[in-house]
């Protein structure tokens, strides 16, 4: 595989990870416990969006096909997507969508972190201008974490339940393939040892401060999304996501 | 306009001889036009009319969220996506800053939500109007914002200084946002396909009395503006509006290349404005009465996303309670 095809997959995984997530956030936009929350819920999205347009612009470039990031994003189907499984969980409750978000935010903080000193320019850019976003990002979820875990009786079980269910998901994105080889090899992406063990420490200290139960780093954790192998509410997203384009291939919008 | 009938409560508009010192000396600042704070003495009836107005106003901005919110998550590309996303993000801020200002009155925004949710306070009538199409997306920019901010360029001179400054800060916002939807049309018009010129022309069909219905009643068919007039709340009638928001929008439709379903709609030589037909008062009273297509759902969306929060709350509540008493 030549460094460029394993960069292109390994942005693909990046934009759609965000645009699946920023996706699942505009969900709840209407729906929020408080007005505050939907101008966060919709701040966060925006943000996501707006990396994910970023990398896949990158990821159309370099395929060098004279796709734009449109056609990545309403013109591939599921099993083209490569986001992770975590990123296309359903909302659920307000303490699933937050128990996502924190572990995806802190996997993402601590990614970009690493990518803003990445040797391939376009990367280190794209990472230190969404590095800043997700620090809030991180902020806030992890102070939910912390109000929902620590509210009340009633929030503890909740959030508890919430990080129980969604923690099989949680260890994908920690996970390397043959793609990660030559870029780690190039400098262009980190190793992801140093990160993994930031993301544990974020998450176990945030967890123990509200209260609530970290669960086994070793438990078993789901794979594939990365790969193209989704799950089974995938495919209603996308079909909500790209209907229009794809009842109007002529269209210009 | 986002508060469409707002009952001042007063049945007859009172001269200055007629006012006792205090009212008066209100009613003089009034004419002056010097800006009456939060913590001016201010007639009763002045502060419930503003409250009612302000917090109706709030309440539009919250539940306009949901028409566009329709189609968030369906949007085209990533562009007007973005766009459409950071525009309902501006309009959940808009009823931010209008909470605020409604609770310089001594009103409490749970208070006035649970006034939404109960039916007692409305919202503006042209939420009640589903979004059927992605062009809907362009005429709600261009149509019902273009209405809004008509409205509220003027409202940035109302007498209250907390709503005019909200007034002023929105307005701004705003426009941007109106030049967007208009800019989702024009895409559509001039470059796209005839399926989308038809999309876009259905929209304006649904949307263009609804529209003008969004400035009220006929100034003959509404008792409380001459209060609302003295008082400076209101700074032009609901009929003077209306005739400036069409005056304004015609040529822009012109430029769309599109029509209104108005066939008496005509420019008036004479008179130097645009001739319309008769709205429909019959829809508009029933709408307001809660029989539009949407109502029902609109406030249940609400209501639900209320009680399902409500454990989120308290928990923040608790949480913050208990980081108090430990720093204290």
């Amino acid at each position: 595989m030549t460094t460029q095809h394993a960069l292109t997959e390994y942005l693909l995984r990046l934009g759609d990870s965000n645009i699946i997530l920023a996706q699942r956030l505009c969900e709840w936009i209407g729906h929020a416990p408080v007005l505050e929350e939907e101008l966060a819920l919709g701040n966060v999205a925006l943000d996501l969006f707006g990396q994910a347009r970023s990398w896949l612009e990158y990821a159309a470039q370099l395929q060098g096909e004279g796709r734009s990031a449109d056609d990545l994003v309403f013109g591939r189907n599921e099993r083209e997507y490569r986001n992770l499984l975590i990123s296309e969980q359903s909302n659920g409750n307000y303490a699933d969508t937050l128990a996502r978000q924190y572990l995806f935010d802190a996997w993402h903080y601590y990614l970009l972190q690493a990518l803003q000193h990445s040797t391939d320019e376009q990367v280190a850019a794209i990472a230190a201008k969404g590095l800043k976003e997700v620090t809030y990002h991180l902020r806030r979820s992890s102070a939910w974490i912390k109000r929902l875990g620590d509210g009340t009786e009633e929030s503890h079980q909740k959030m508890q339940q919430a990080i129980d269910d969604i923690w099989t998901y949680s260890g994908e994105m920690m996970m390397t393939d043959a793609i990660d080889a030559p870029l780690v090899a190039a400098g262009i992406v980190p190793d992801m040892t140093a990160i993994t063990a930031q993301w544990q420490a974020h998450v176990s200290t945030t967890l123990t401060e509200a209260t609530l139960c970290c669960p086994a780093q070793d438990s078993y954790m789901q794979r594939g999304g990365k790969q193209g192998l989704h799950g089974e509410q995938l495919g209603f997203l996308l079909a909500e996501m790209q209907f229009l384009p794809r009842a109007y291939p002529d269209a210009v919008w | 306009m986002y508060a469409q009938l707002v009952d001042t409560g007063v049945k007859r508009v009172k001269t200055l001889d007629e006012m006792a010192p205090q009212e008066r000396h209100f009613q003089e600042k009034i004419d002056a036009d010097i800006k009456i704070e939060a913590k001016n003495w201010m007639p009763e009836a002045y502060r419930r009319t503003l409250i009612r107005q302000m917090s109706q106003h709030a309440h539009s901005e919250i539940v306009g969220m949901l028409p566009e919110k329709n189609w968030l998550t369906r949007a085209p590309n990533l562009k007007r996506k973005l766009q459409l996303l950071a525009k309902i993000q501006d309009e959940a801020g808009h009823g931010l800053y209008l909470y605020s200002a409604v609770e310089t009155l001594g009103a409490d925004r749970d208070e006035e939500l649970e006034k939404l949710h109960s039916g007692e306070v409305k919202y503006s009538s042209i939420f009640n109007y589903p979004s059927r199409s992605w062009a809907d997306m362009g005429t709600i920019g261009w149509l019902v914002d273009g209405a809004a901010i008509v409205n509220q360029v003027v409202l940035q001179r109302t007498s209250y200084g907390p709503y005019s400054r909200a007034m002023i800060r929105i307005c701004k916002e705003e426009s941007f946002h109106q030049r967007q939807g208009y800019q989702i049309l024009l895409e559509m018009m001039h470059n796209g396909t005839e399926e989308q010129k038809a999309m876009v022309q259905d929209s304006i069909n649904r949307f263009w009395w609804p529209s003008l219905m969004m400035f009220g009643p006929h100034d003959s068919d509404s008792p409380n503006s001459a209060q609302s007039m003295q008082w400076k709340i209101k700074r032009m009638s609901n009929d003077d509006l209306r005739q400036r928001f069409i005056d304004q929008t015609i040529p822009q439709l012109e430029l769309l290349g599109c029509t209104v379903p108005d066939p008496e709609l005509k420019w008036n030589e004479e008179r130097g404005h645009y001739d319309f037909g008769a709205i429909d008062w019959s829809e508009f009273y029933s709408v307001l009465k809660g029989n539009g297509p949407c109502n029902r759902e609109r406030l249940k969306t609400r209501r639900d996303a209320y009680d399902n929060g409500a454990w989120v709350r308290e928990a923040a509540h608790a949480y913050a309670k208990k980081q108090q008493q430990e720093a204290a």
